[in-house]
């Protein structure tokens, strides 16, 4: 039996579409079969930052309207054997589709893949019921910042509220420099005012530009940002992994440097 | 930032927590100012019935205290209550 992540954050911009193409993308690379819902009707982007967009005859929509069988809808990522996306419709909206669908959805999707991501829309009406309605956990994704903070806080409460099992966090685009200089607040700041199990923390990186304008997530790669999701991909598992250094830089001079460090 | 700073402001990521802290403690309890209001005059006249208080000092607020069951802090309802006469009111 496949398990159901979703991932939000109540704010937007903070980076959960990233996050939910990477993690998915991960997850195959690590050879769970994956399928990615993109749940954010009117508003589709999973499409685009998965480098996916041309390729979409049905969506969500379709599937529960029973226009199509789910198979028909789902699009295989050809780059990883195992990982499949259901994009979601643009000319509809959230009250398209109700929580039951996408529970009864979720659960039939359970019987054949590994992992079931479905990526939250931003806020907490329709959008945000349908998404967690099937979900057995949650990533909540969010920024160093007051604004995305003060927003996770809300969600964790509404995940309790709706009885979730398993509420993880994502700290995302943290700058190493700026918490140096007590511009920005820490993981462990985020951590200690949300109060909840942290699971990852990724580096703001200039790569997940590139990454998204090409269409590729860069799970993964050699990128600090590459490497943060991949951990988290691991801990899913039930890996323990150390938390990445982030000071850590790719040159040669530091990969030099890091090599004395450790004898 | 001058040097001469460091000694005289908090670093920003500092103020970005202390005030989500407060912020939080409101939005947590789910609480406006009106609801406040009428907890605090609700207590007034329970608390009236028995001792006679002075409404002037009377404060209630909301605050984050260690839990000792599951780790971290969960919010508690604090009420600083003056009592004027121990001897209930007769007039009440």
């Amino acid at each position: 039996m496949g398990e159901v992540i979703v991932v939000t954050s109540g704010k937007g911009g903070v980076g959960k579409t990233t996050t939910t193409a990477n993690v998915g993308t991960g997850l195959a690379k690590l050879d769970k079969k994956v399928v990615l819902i993109d749940t954010d009707i009117g508003l589709r982007n999973l499409d685009v930052v998965m480098g996916l967009e041309n390729r979409i005859v049905y969506n969500l929509v379709d599937v529960v309207e029973n226009n199509c069988r789910i198979r028909q809808a789902l699009i295989k990522d050809k780059r990883y054997p195992n990982l499949y996306l259901l994009p979601s419709a643009q000319t509809r909206d959230k009250s398209a589709v109700t929580p039951e669908q996408m529970k009864k959805l979720a659960d039939e999707l359970r019987e054949e893949f590994d992992y079931i991501i479905m990526d939250c829309p931003a806020g907490i009406e329709q959008g945000f019921q349908n998404a967690i309605a099937g979900a057995d956990s949650a990533l909540v994704v969010t920024t160093p910042e007051v604004s995305a903070v003060r927003d996770a806080d809300r969600i964790i409460g509404l995940l309790e509220a709706n009885e979730m099992k398993n509420t993880h966090l994502v700290v995302n685009r943290l700058r190493t420099d700026m918490v140096k200089r007590g511009d920005m607040m820490s993981s462990d700041d985020v951590v200690e005012i949300l109060a909840v199990d942290l699971i990852g923390v990724v580096p703001d990186d200039e790569n997940i530009v590139v990454a998204t304008n090409n269409g590729e997530p860069l799970v993964g790669s050699n990128s600090l940002a590459g490497q943060a999701y991949m951990n988290i991909c691991r801990r899913l598992l039930g890996e323990e992994v150390p938390l990445l250094d982030l000071n850590a830089r790719n040159g040669i001079v530091n990969k030099l440097a890091s090599l004395f460090k450790k004898n | 930032m001058k040097w001469t700073d460091i000694f005289k402001k908090k670093s920003s990521s500092n103020v970005a927590k202390d005030r989500l802290k407060l912020v939080l403690v409101s939005d947590r309890a789910n609480c406006s100012p009106d609801i406040m209001d009428q907890i605090k005059n609700d207590i007034i006249n329970v608390i009236s019935k028995y001792v006679e208080i002075d409404t002037e000092g009377f404060d209630i607020k909301i605050t984050q205290v260690e839990s000792e069951e599951n780790e971290g802090t969960v919010p508690a309802l604090f009420a600083n209550i003056p009592i004027k006469d121990m001897r209930a009111p007769k007039n009440k």
